[in-house]
């Protein structure tokens, strides 16, 4: 049994370590044979045993009053009222969408759903957060990217109502694309992929399988080389159309108790589906006969269709004896189903072929055997200072406001999401394009706000408060549309761990990430982490905690939405701005640098301007909001006059010292918004802000149809709007 | 009256069509199964938007054969109300009961977004609530919309008058700019000589409701529930 028996290159084929191999055989007391070796290498990624990750995700709160499914189950659920709850997750497809853009992101898309579809929810929304390397060099990532995602979630019919577009140098080999599903169910039907009872039947239902995807997982664990290209194989191929039929069928069998549970045959396949559903239920194991199997093609091993991982699939577990009434479901859709086993008792995963053998392996090892991974992480050197006060006056901010607003980064994103359809379902009561999204549910007058967020540079610069940034802003991307934050789903993207100062990234980012979560009181119910975003041994991607997050208002009457509203109304700042200007889109388009500290929060600060926030639009004191993000107050001013179609003339700007102009126009201080207010409302809202102690600022006056600052700026909305455009239509 | 709302695998705006037949305009709703063989007494059918059987092939080219299509192709001969919707639409040029085709977008892309239609038919039983040559504000999703024809068939298009809606802007001015997908003559929406079957690209029935941002589908939806009433199938 030594590690000689085993030839050193099939163990990096599985992608297994020779000490990993060590602790199988030892496990087992016995060497493992082809299926097994490929069964276990394939759990034992990164990508499904969270090996590096796992002793560090500990940390994130996982609980809260609504929490109904924490973290461990295809997808997370929370409580929303009415007896629903909302079930989401997101998830990353990054190395598939590296070298097969098209069929990558749409592959990701199905996938996600699948997970919501498992837990007995209508999916209902898509979110897609994306990161790019610089154009025109990175076209062919975006075009096939944003066309894999539209030509999957168009074709289901769920809406793609939200995300994020950035472009980095950093992401020119590694593009990142994690994908976010949102569903309701009734919280009383809520399903779990948990195999109970033995004897009771596994159905596999969906696509037949073919040879695609085979060692998926693996590769998602492995850096890009120049050899990637050649994994093409392990890339699989989405079928929108059948996944269609899969979620309505999975719709109707809530209509009968003979179904036990549900289970998305994602990475890793069948080894991967049939061993996390025994997993979850002490002592259960399962008996997989691989011959009953549908088949897309001849000739296919054991192993083949172990380790397949053809899209569109799903695993039911099904009460013995009542077979035939799930099938008659599914043949409704003309999809085909076959049982290919049962659960069993022994805590076995046991794999036949007919009446041959094939593979025995304790479910535990394969779920929880990986031995964790115990890795270093060093502070590297802090990048690149920055020194304010060195850098020159804001000259004329008209013309550097056009310069912004044409940036990659800022440019409006109408010219992406109009290629998805962001409409069907009739739910949308707040289309993308502002803060947080919103879908009505329908029967109630509940709205569902849905958002993702990351600045990666700002977690570039400072992991540990780039993390807490992306979580308070997410949090005030759902306060400006009027509903509370719930609950949230990270997607954790880094390099290599193996490296110990992105090791440390990881570490300060899911601590920040804990702590900011804590302070706002926002369980984390799912994730997915997505290590290993090099290519070649560099290039490495900026730390990129994406989180999502989904929250409610009782009322969507009351929700409120970025764009001013009417003439006459009074343009308020609210929060406190600071010289903020590291780590800021000024200080990149402007001065070309990525430096400095991000942005200080304080999450107290925070608390108290989303209290008022959340008190001034329940009480309707509110006409529009709109989070001030990336590019300070007057990127998201131009932001509610260009989406209202309605101009705002305001005084000059003049700091109170040690506040710069350039800071005051474009630093990126958080917890601050820009509302508007009707006149007769002002009192009100005035003295709400002296109780929660937050600063209000008047700007100006919504009208007109030019953006003005006495004397310091004046641009027509038309001007304005076409340098906002330029990039994407 | 009750309007039948046929499924197929892969159609999606069944439930959209559904929740503003039965939930706005509280009418009676029957969905109608695609291996149905009868229409179940409906006195209008909507064929709605979707990817009918994935649009594999050509979008509406597999639908056509589906069973409950031959009941519904009688439905139209008899002087039934038939309404295609987006891949509605593109059904019913596949099936023959409109003429012409939808092919791909000018913009070889996917487009959900806002038109404003100009209404140049209000004779007819879907848009009798509509005003004359009103211009409406219904959106559009889809990467095939592109309406196409042959010279011949376009000239009797027109001269007929079977052209219902067309794109144009805020003031009903049917110009290319207004065009999303370069359809022939700005068109959106054609109806067969009898007045009996319509088709159109866009989605009335996600602007049937104040909070999705628009009423005007519900004036096609008020049209169709009165006007089926009054048609007489033989």
């Amino acid at each position: 049994m030594s590690i000689k028996s085993v030839d050193e290159r099939r163990l990096r084929e599985v992608a297994l370590t020779p000490d990993e191999y060590k602790v199988i055989v030892g496990q087992l007391k016995r060497a493992p044979n082809e299926v097994e070796l490929g069964m276990l290498g394939v759990l034992w990624s990164e990508h499904c045993s969270y090996k590096s990750s796992k002793a560090l995700l500990r940390r994130l709160p996982s609980s809260g009053p609504g929490v109904v499914q924490g973290p461990g189950e295809n997808a997370g659920a929370v409580e929303i009222g009415e007896g629903w709850s909302v079930v989401f997750k997101i998830e990353s497809h990054n190395h598939p969408s590296a070298i097969e853009p098209y069929q990558g992101a749409a592959t990701g898309v199905g996938g996600i759903i699948r997970d919501v579809i498992a837990m007995g929810a209508r999916p209902i929304a898509l979110l897609d957060s994306l990161r790019f390397g610089p154009l025109p060099e990175s076209s062919h990532h975006v075009e096939g990217i944003v066309a894999g995602i539209g030509g999957y979630g168009n074709c289901i019919g769920i809406p793609t109502v939200g995300g994020e577009v950035y472009f980095e140098e950093c992401y020119a080999n590694n593009p990142l694309v994690n994908a976010m599903c949102v569903g309701l169910v009734r919280t009383d039907q809520l399903v779990r992929a948990r195999a109970e009872g033995t004897g009771n039947s596994l159905l596999l239902v969906g696509a037949d399988t073919g040879r695609d995807g085979i060692h998926g997982a693996s590769f998602a664990s492995l850096e890009l080389d120049g050899n990637s290209s050649e994994r093409r194989p392990a890339v699989q191929v989405g079928n929108p159309f059948l996944e269609k039929c899969l979620l309505e069928a999975c719709m109707d069998l809530t209509h009968t108790d003979a179904v036990v549970a549900i289970q998305d045959l994602g990475a890793a396949g069948l080894t991967s589906a049939v061993a996390e559903c025994a997993g979850r239920v002490e002592g259960a194991g399962a008996l997989i006969d691989v011959e009953r199997v549908p088949r897309r093609e001849r000739g296919m091993s054991p192993y083949d269709v172990m380790l397949s991982e053809s899209q569109e699939r799903m695993l039911v577990v099904v009460r013995r004896g009542r077979e035939r009434e799930v099938e008659t479901i599914f043949e409704a859709w003309d999809l085909s189903s076959a049982v290919i086993g049962e659960v069993t008792d022994d805590g076995q995963l046991s794999v036949v072929d007919g009446r041959d053998h094939v593979a025995r392996v304790p479910v535990k090892l394969l779920t929880d055997g990986a031995p964790t991974r115990r890795l270093v992480g060093f502070a590297p050197e802090p990048p690149y200072g920055l020194e304010i006060a060195a850098l020159p006056p804001l000259a004329d901010p008209g013309a550097t406001l056009l310069r912004m607003l044409a940036s990659p980064n800022l440019s409006s994103r109408r010219g992406i999401f109009r290629r998805y359809d962001h409409m069907v379902g009739d739910s949308t009561v707040i289309a993308p394009g502002g803060d947080a999204a919103m879908l009505r549910v329908k029967g109630t007058r509940l709205g569902l706000a849905v958002t993702t967020d990351c600045n990666a540079r700002y977690c570039h610069l400072d992991p540990h408060l780039g993390a807490q940034l992306a979580v308070a802003e997410a949090a005030r991307n759902i306060i400006a549309t009027g509903a509370r934050p719930l609950a949230v789903t990270d997607c954790l993207n880094f390099a290599n761990p193996d490296r110990p100062e992105v090791y440390w990234e990881l570490e300060e980012a899911i601590a920040g990430l804990a702590y900011a979560c804590r302070a706002l009181e926002l369980p984390v119910v799912s994730g997915n982490v997505s290590l290993y975003n090099d290519s070649n041994g560099e290039s490495a991607i900026y730390p990129t905690p994406v989180v999502g997050m989904v929250g409610v208002i009782d009322d969507y009457g009351k929700r409120l939405s970025a764009g001013i509203r009417a003439e006459g109304d009074f343009v308020l700042l609210i929060g406190s701005s600071h010289n903020d200007l590291g780590g800021s889109e000024y200080l990149k388009v402007e001065h070309g640098h990525v430096a400095g500290r991000p942005p200080g929060l304080d999450l107290v600060r925070e608390k108290a301007v989303n209290r008022l926030m959340l008190s001034a639009a329940q009480s309707g004191y509110l006409h529009s909001a709109h989070d001030c993000a990336e590019g300070g107050m007057l990127v998201a001013l131009t932001e509610c006059c260009l989406l209202g179609s309605i101009g705002v003339r305001c005084p000059a700007i003049r700091p109170e010292p040690p506040l710069r102009l350039d800071a005051a126009f474009f630093g990126e201080s958080p917890s601050r918004y820009i509302v508007t207010v009707p006149s007769r409302a002002m009192p009100e809202l005035q003295s709400l802000a002296r109780r929660h102690n937050v600063e209000l600022s008047l700007l100006g006056l919504a009208g007109g149809d030019h953006i003005e600052f006495e004397g310091q700026l004046k641009l027509s909305l038309a001007e304005v709007r076409q340098a906002w455009e330029a990039m994407f239509l | 009256m009750r309007f039948g709302v046929v499924v197929f695998p892969g159609t999606w705006s069944d439930r959209d069509c559904g929740w503003v037949i039965d939930q706005v305009l509280g009418q009676e709703l029957t969905y109608l199964w695609h291996k149905d063989t009868d229409l179940k007494g409906c006195d209008c059918v909507i064929l709605p938007g979707g990817f009918a059987y994935g649009d594999y092939l050509r979008t509406g080219a597999i639908a056509r054969f589906a069973p409950i299509m031959e009941q519904v192709g009688d439905f139209a001969d008899r002087g039934g109300l038939v309404w295609g919707i987006c891949n509605g639409f593109q059904v019913l040029c596949e099936a023959g009961l409109l003429p012409g085709a939808l092919i791909r977008n000018a913009s070889l892309e996917f487009r959900c977004e806002w038109t404003n239609l100009l209404v140049e038919r209000t004779d007819l039983p879907f848009t009798s609530k509509c005003g004359d040559r009103e211009v409406i504000r219904v959106p559009i999703a889809h990467g095939e919309g592109s309406y196409f024809a042959d010279p011949a068939t376009l000239s009797r298009l027109e001269q007929r008058g079977q052209v219902v809606f067309r794109y144009c802007d805020s003031r009903g001015r049917v110009v290319p700019a207004a065009n999303p997908n370069g359809s022939m003559h700005n068109i959106a929406g054609i109806v067969n000589a009898r007045g009996n079957v319509l088709g159109m690209m866009p989605h009335p029935e996600r602007c049937s409701e104040a909070e999705l941002g628009g009423t005007d589908g519900l004036k096609l939806f008020r049209s169709a529930a009165e006007g089926a009433l009054k048609v007489l199938v033989s």
